[in-house]
């Protein structure tokens, strides 16, 4: 599958990499959807032998392959914010030298990078690819809820209902873009939505 | 000379207004007929008596009321004053930066007395007397920052620096232009500045930074800024826009002199000794265009410098649709005569205006 070319933007907004397989103490590895075959690219077994894979597949069916690897461990949940705290813990417990690879969606990859930063994980040690879905983690800047897989440009808030536009500007604190009215000089002239790259 | 607090507001019924004295010393942020971003910074080691530059945290007649609308921005959403675990001791080196300043400059408003750690604090124009005890949270009602903020003027970013770079760590930001601290917490310098057009592209920020990041303890620098805002609203934030966005489209040709401000923001920066963080207060100041224009140099140099700044600047400001209707009302002054270089008003130099007297 051909990986999509994000355009240029403003220097906030994050880039991704291909992952690399890279000698560690240990390796963790996170994947949501078809960021399964960016694992599957990378692995070896020698890596999996002191690997941790952890797999949100929304939908895709890459666990069979990515358990075959024989990864030292193996987990798989229904959404990121089910792995979260199992993911936080891998990240407290982690010794020197460990090397992190994160690959699929922007969302996924963005919060598994802001848990690493928080526990610690130097920046070098984690490396991103994007795969799949094009869609963005937002945050309202209204009513600060957030929204996963936001697809297009404007879209409604889930939270308040207010129409958004979707801006380049991205926190890695919050690991989301950032939404903001689209309508509020012109009430009701909400244009319509369109895929975000189109 | 003993200052007169104002009784107005910045929201509803604008009763905010500006004196004599306020215009007289307003700071006009052009110094020539024309405006580009540019890495335009100087020593902040005072300036002309009784202008803005003249004391380190300037408090003018706007400070009570001021206050007041910061406490209502901040009860309504305490996300405006955060700060990340490690900026606690920069708060307190930022509460006893604003303290001896003021007390030095401003005896007769406030007073600092101190006993070892055991410090009292006057605040007579908001009719605040504490007692704590330095670097003790405990002992004040607030976080330092806050504590202070709540006092002076301005929204105030308190940044870390470390790996050769400056982190919005924690800040108080309730009269900002349009950018959320909620947002932009924990970002580095390129990083908040990423929604700025052409200035990345002139190399603007890097050399900033550069200089920013030399900046030593007892050597503050400083800076203009400036954008427009429709009504003298200083709580401009992303947070609130869906509810001040519409007040923009309420100007009629009429009403653009009294409703059109220029909204200047007097940045400063400080090298904080404890923490070495830096913190950077951002003072707004407003003056709507119908006073502006009681200035002749400045209505000459207003009405060209809005009527050439290039589109992407206007865009980014929040005023590109509402030029054409500025312009009309501005070139009514413009009689074309040259300025005079620099922002101050040399109103005994400069030429009445030829074109048009109200
Ligand atoms: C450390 C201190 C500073 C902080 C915390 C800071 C913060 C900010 C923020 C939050 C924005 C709004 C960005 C947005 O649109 O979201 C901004 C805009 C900007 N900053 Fe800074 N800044 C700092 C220092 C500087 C310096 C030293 C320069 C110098 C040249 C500079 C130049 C600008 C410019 C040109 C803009 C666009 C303003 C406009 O057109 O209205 N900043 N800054």
């Amino acid at each position: 599958m051909s990986k999509f070319e994000f355009p240029t933007s403003i220097i906030s907004r994050p880039v991704y990499g291909t992952l690399e397989p890279r000698d560690g103490s240990a390796h963790l590895m996170i994947a949501d959807a078809t960021g399964a075959q960016a694992i599957l690219d990378v692995a070896t077994p020698d890596m999996m032998a002191k690997a941790h894979i952890i797999y949100i597949p929304k939908g895709a069916e890459f666990g069979h392959r990515l358990r075959a690897l024989n990864p030292a461990q193996y987990y798989e949940g229904p959404s990121y914010a089910a792995a979260e705290q199992r993911i936080a813990k891998a990240f407290g417990d982690a010794k020197m030298g460990l090397q992190v690879y994160l690959s699929g969606s922007e969302g996924v990859m963005g919060q598994a990078q802001h848990a690493a930063m928080q526990a610690g994980v130097p920046h070098t040690a984690i490396q991103t690819e994007h795969r799949g879905s094009t869609a963005r983690r937002m945050q309202c800047v209204h009513c600060k809820g957030i929204t996963e897989d936001v697809a297009t440009d404007p879209f409604q808030c889930s939270h308040c209902g207010l129409h958004l536009f979707v801006r380049d500007h991205y926190s890695r604190r919050l690991a989301a873009y950032q939404g903001v009215n689209i309508d509020a000089e012109d009430p009701g002239n909400v244009p319509e939505a369109k895929g975000i790259y189109e | 000379m003993t200052l007169q607090f104002n009784d107005e507001t910045f929201r509803d019924d604008y009763s905010f207004h500006n004196s004599d004295r306020a215009l007289k010393r307003f700071p006009f942020p052009f110094h020539e007929d024309s405006y580009m971003y540019s890495v335009n910074m100087e020593q902040h080691q005072g300036g002309p008596a009784d202008s803005i530059y003249e004391k380190r945290f300037d408090v003018d007649e706007h400070y009570v009321s001021e206050m007041r609308d910061r406490a209502m921005v901040l009860a309504d959403d305490p996300l405006r004053c955060q700060s990340l675990p490690h900026m606690t001791l920069a708060g307190w080196d930022l509460l006893e930066l604003i303290m001896v300043s003021k007390s030095e400059d401003y005896p007769d408003l406030f007073e600092l007395h101190r006993d070892g750690d055991q410090w009292r604090w006057v605040n007579k124009p908001m009719g605040i007397d504490d007692s704590f005890t330095f670097l003790d949270e405990a002992t004040l009602p607030y976080g330092p920052m806050e504590y202070i903020t709540r006092q002076t003027q301005g929204d105030f970013c308190v940044l870390d620096q470390r790996d050769d770079n400056l982190w919005m760590d924690a800040g108080t930001i309730t009269t900002q232009a349009d950018w959320s601290l909620d947002f932009d917490l924990g970002m580095n310098f390129f990083e908040w500045h990423a929604p700025v057009p052409m200035a990345h592209e002139k190399g603007i920020f890097v050399r900033a930074l550069k200089f920013l990041l030399n900046i030593q303890q007892g050597a503050p620098a400083r800076r203009l800024n400036w954008t427009l805002t429709v009504n003298p609203l200083l709580d401009t934030s992303p947070e609130n826009y869906h509810k001040w966005g519409i007040q923009k489209t309420s100007m009629t040709p009429e009403t653009v002199g009294a409703k059109q401000h220029l909204r200047v923001e007097l940045q400063t920066f400080f090298r904080l000794p404890r923490s070495n963080a830096l913190v950077f207060p951002i003072r707004c100041y407003l003056c709507s265009f119908q006073d502006l224009t009681k200035t002749p140099k400045w209505a000459r140099r207003l009405h060209r410098v809005i009527r050439d700044l290039p589109d992407e600047l206007a865009t980014y400001k929040g005023f590109i649709d509402n030029r054409p209707m500025m312009l009309d009302y501005l070139s009514q002054f413009d009689d074309g005569l040259p300025t005079s270089l620099g922002i101050w008003p040399d109103l005994d130099t400069e030429p009445a205006l030829q074109k048009r007297l109200i």
